[in-house]
């Protein structure tokens, strides 16, 4: 057999036990007029001028969509910054994909919520700080953040489309859980995500800031299972989604790694999740290989598929299929070993890092920082944010 | 959540539609039909794709059995396969009815 006749063979076997990238996010721009301290964004600033260009970005939903992607996300920091929102949401819903916009609701109009149902946009996912314009407003750090997504939450239902809303919940807002449940109906969403904040990009820097204690969430978890009795099977569908912290199994992180997620930075940089810029892995960009090459043989995309990769105990672990060995990204950073057990996980030997961490949070010892923006950048004197002036 | 759902009468003058938070497509890659909504997919069987090619909101449950009882003559009466997925589908929400 040749070496050609080899590689093609190895190739076939490897296409073929790989599934589809189903879901693919595309981070259009790290940029974002809100500064939310929970953002899982990476801390370093990136050039917008790196961004791909409209052209780039077709041809990523094209290869993508040819694979068998059938999710498509717009995201970012705030995807309406990119002013050919439009086209590209035109170019991938006539490629078949279902179109999802995530989007903290700042820069949306009416006509703009318009022209993007012309477009073709299936669903429009609008994040919430909290349930009321002060502290909704505190944490976003932007004045009138509020009331443009209440508005825009409105139109968005108006003009048909399905609306999921997103709170990011933390200690900052939990207090608020039934108000946030009772806004949710008023707006008459469909899905409402109330997830805890997960730690990275920005978040990991705030966690003391952010992690609740575990009896806040029990408090918080019975009040959900409350209001939904109430709800009769009607109004929205509440998802709770308690951190992996107070959990004692990891969470089967992206459904595997390059299992099914697939995210393309701004830059052009192709992830297996959006944190995983981080791991000390070159990962490849869509300027320089097709999204088949990336997906199907990338070194970076294979590094973490099935268990060649595990130590013990996860080796030895009759879990292993259920959570995949949890999170690369959270036992990197809390490690320093992207290759360990994901310290969730109670048979980790540094599971004791999670609770020094829920400690930790206790009483906070730094002040919190306030995501800071490429464009704000320059007329940001302070990014301390003063929470403590909202009721929390 | 706590009263169990009555399973719905399907009679054959009732008329069903997709609910608009639901996209209906053939997916080439799944090798099935399939109903999309924000950040997730159902994968359709043989026939409730079938049966979904047929909802319009015009046709009736009658004429969606008829048409299929024609399309596939060997496969019997159809009509309770049909009246059992709408059933299914209401519960789950992926169908209205008049």
């Amino acid at each position: 057999m040749t070496n050609q006749a080899a590689n093609d063979r190895q190739k076939q076997e490897t296409s073929a036990m790989v599934g589809p990238p189903l879901w693919l996010l595309a981070e259009l721009t790290y940029d974002c007029p809100l500064h939310c301290p929970y953002c899982s964004n990476p801390t370093q600033l990136s050039e917008t001028k790196n961004e791909l260009t409209t052209e780039q970005w077709f041809q990523v939903f094209n290869q993508a969509r040819d694979l068998g992607a059938v999710q498509l996300g717009f995201s970012g920091g705030e995807p309406l910054l990119r002013k050919d929102l439009e086209a590209l949401v035109k170019y991938s819903r006539d490629l078949g994909f279902y179109t999802n916009l995530i989007t903290s609701g700042i820069g949306l109009t009416e006509k703009r919520i318009g022209k993007l149902k012309e477009a073709g946009l299936d669903h429009i996912q609008i994040s919430f700080q909290g349930a009321d314009p002060e502290l909704n407003d505190a944490i976003a750090g932007r004045g009138n953040a509020y009331q443009q997504k209440f508005d825009m939450a409105k139109s968005v239902k108006a003009q048909g489309y399905p609306m999921v809303l997103n709170f990011v919940l933390s200690k900052q807002n939990l207090e608020q859980i039934t108000d946030i449940m009772r806004l949710s109906c008023e707006l008459e969403a469909d899905y409402v995500e109330l997830a805890t904040a997960q730690y990275y990009g920005w978040a990991y820097e705030n966690r003391d800031h952010l992690l609740p204690s575990r009896e806040q969430l029990v408090e918080a978890e019975r009040l959900v299972n409350e209001f939904r009795e109430q709800q009769q099977g009607k109004g929205p569908h509440f998802i709770f989604v308690t951190p992996d912290y107070f959990e004692t199994r990891p969470k089967a992180c992206m459904n595997g790694w390059g299992s099914t997620f697939l995210t393309v930075t701004p830059d052009g940089s192709a992830l297996p999740c959006h944190s995983a810029k981080m791991l000390p892995l070159t990962f490849p960009n869509v300027k320089d290989k097709s999204i088949g090459d990336i997906w199907q043989q990338d070194f970076s995309f294979d590094y973490f598929r099935g268990d060649d990769w595990m130590p013990q105990p996860c080796k030895g672990c009759d879990e292993k299929e259920k959570d995949f060995g949890g999170c690369r990204c959270q036992a990197f950073m809390m490690t320093g070993d992207m290759h360990k057990t994901d310290p969730v996980c109670s048979k980790s030997e540094d599971h004791h890092l999670i609770q020094a961490a829920i400690d930790s949070a206790i009483e906070p010892s730094t002040p919190i920082l306030k995501r800071v923006n490429q464009k704000a950048m320059q007329h940001a004197k302070n990014t301390q944010l003063s929470i403590a002036r909202t009721k929390v | 959540m706590s009263t169990p759902i009555v399973p719905q009468k399907i009679s054959p003058t009732m008329t069903p539609s997709l609910n608009p938070m639901f996209r209906f497509q053939w997916e080439k890659a799944q090798d099935c039909f399939v109903l999309l909504f924000p950040e997730g997919m159902v994968k359709l069987n043989g026939g409730a794709g079938e049966i979904m090619q047929l909802i319009d909101g015009k046709q009736n449950v009658q004429k969606i059995t008829d048409t299929l009882n024609n399309k596939f003559p060997d496969a019997g009466d159809l009509a309770p396969d049909v009246h059992e997925f709408i059933n299914t589908a209401i519960e789950k929400k992926w169908l209205y009815h008049d």
